[in-house]
């Protein structure tokens, strides 16, 4: 369960979160969407304890988010990283289960690499992936890569930050398949960062849209599309003008 | 009023970057006597930082030296003072030039690299992911790179001093016709443990400023592939001047005491 609490955030003297309030129910996946550079990885990274806000509180299954000592609710959390984050020196296998490895967490080299190819089969990946460098792999296997990464310490709360930007439409299609599946069969609560309407609807039951600071509308994701609020009528229909603020 | 304004927000902007440089400072420390000690990485930033710079600066000091008792054989001939080439090549590369001219080209390849490798994960969050997997970029990253360094650096100048002391014997005896027993006599006899023991103490503080910025700047990049090469070479000119201002301070130590 994710509760977001009248969050503040100004960023030289830019205000980008005014107010935001957001509750993610246990078990449920929530699509947050919005404008560019609207602060809506803000809000993710302040849930992970790597910014902390001006005014306002985060609660991760009511255990208060502390900038300080983010290591008591990161435990729960799983994160995939927009440009997937992972790191260029070490094998495939050694990202996935790199907290297994340098975390506090400690399992061997042998038994962490199983773990990783067990995780990397979870998303469609074989063995061989296992030894291989993220120099070596495409943007699709990174993000599945990334994915392994993110799920394979069975967290409670898995974040997306935009899980299919730059991918082609087969693979956007492969990624949503695997998130959905993975929040499905694992009962995780997902907050997933996107701009992608048709993986809202794929991915997500509800939806929350972020416009000038604040959380402007909340729904179930099959009523985004005849929804008649004007900040969501011009989000999905690319409109210039309207409530939201596009300069 | 403008320039007013304008002088009270670069003050402002110092100062908020000294107080940047002093809590990361702060925080290697702390970070440095606090468990979990990744022995692998500290084993590797000594490879990367102290074995791999060996080529370019034994080239450097070897070149050096030999410069150098060219250069005190033609001044010393003006006053007939040619015999004093072995005893000021080896006091000038103990004391100055092997220090001074291992940090800069040190800091010439490892803040670099430092600071590009770092500044790389900062942009591609990296060092995002690395708090979201419970590990300390600090612990992780930064400490294992300042301690090689910082004990590096000492050894890589005595090693320098030792190969630029052997340029100015070669070019001694090859082209300024010493022997080569008067050419070792008189290093041997001029040189002081104290001009060894300065230039290695030198080699402490190069050491922890060469990893230091690279280190700060690297983690402070923004604005990716262009903010990448801004911190590098942030990195490379914040330590030579560093270097430079620290060595005459600490000359300046040593001569008074």
């Amino acid at each position: 369960m994710i509760e977001i609490k009248n969050i503040h955030k100004t960023f030289a003297k830019q205000k980008v979160l005014d107010g935001v309030n957001m509750f993610v129910d246990q078990g449920s996946s929530t699509a947050l969407i919005g404008t560019s550079g609207g602060g809506k990885s803000v809000i993710l990274k302040i849930l992970l304890g790597l910014i902390e806000p001006d005014e306002g509180e985060v609660f991760i299954d009511n255990v208060k988010v502390s900038h300080r000592d983010p290591g008591r609710t990161l435990s729960r959390i799983g994160m995939l990283f927009q440009g997937s984050a992972l790191f260029d020196s070490l094998p495939v296998w050694q990202n996935i289960c790199f907290k297994f490895l340098k975390g506090t967490e400690k399992l061997s080299g042998k038994d962490a690499k199983e773990l990783a190819i067990q995780n990397l089969e979870k998303v469609g990946l074989n063995y061989k992936v296992a030894n291989k460098f993220p120099a070596d792999l495409s943007g699709g296997m990174k993000k599945r890569v990334a994915l392994a990464r993110a799920i394979v310490g069975n967290p409670k709360i898995i974040l997306f930050d935009e899980p299919t930007t730059g991918l082609d439409p087969i693979m956007t299609n492969t990624i949503n398949s695997l998130i959905r599946e993975i929040v499905e069969t694992m009962d995780v609560t997902a907050l997933t960062i996107t701009h992608d309407i048709s993986s809202v609807q794929q991915i997500s039951d509800n939806v929350a849209l972020l416009a000038s600071g604040r959380i402007q509308w909340e729904g179930k994701a099959k009523e985004l599309k005849g929804s008649k609020d004007p900040y969501v009528f011009q989000f999905i229909n690319g409109k210039h003008n309207g409530p939201i603020n596009v300069n | 009023m403008k320039v007013l304004r304008n002088l009270g927000q670069r003050v402002n902007v110092s100062l908020n970057k000294i107080g940047k440089v002093t809590d990361f400072i702060i925080s290697i420390f702390l970070n440095l006597v606090t468990p979990p000690i990744y022995g692998r990485e500290i084993l590797k930033a000594f490879y990367q930082i102290g074995w791999m710079s060996l080529p370019v600066l034994g080239l450097t000091a070897l070149f050096t030296g030999g410069a150098l008792a060219l250069q005190i054989y033609a001044g010393g001939s003006r006053f007939n003072a040619e015999q004093v080439v072995p005893a000021i090549v080896a006091i000038g590369m103990a004391r100055e030039l092997g220090p001074v001219l291992g940090g800069l080209i040190v800091a010439a390849r490892v803040a670099s690299s430092i600071a590009a490798e770092i500044g790389t994960m900062k942009v591609t969050e990296q060092l995002d992911a690395l708090i979201t997997l419970s590990t300390n970029p600090i612990k992780y990253l930064v400490v294992p790179r300042v301690l090689a360094a910082t004990l590096s650096l000492p050894a890589l100048i005595a090693i320098g001093d030792s190969i630029g002391i052997l340029g100015g014997y070669l070019v001694g005896i090859n082209r300024l016709d010493f022997s080569s027993s008067t050419y070792l006599a008189s290093t041997a006899s001029m040189l002081q443990i104290s001009d060894i023991s300065s230039g290695i103490i030198k080699g402490v503080f190069f050491g922890f400023i060469i990893s230091l910025s690279g280190c700060f700047s690297g983690f402070y990049a923004s604005n990716g592939a262009e903010g990448v090469g801004k911190a590098t070479k942030s990195a490379v000119v914040a330590a030579c001047v560093f270097i430079l201002a620290t060595n005459y301070i600490l000359t300046e130590a040593f001569f008074n005491s």
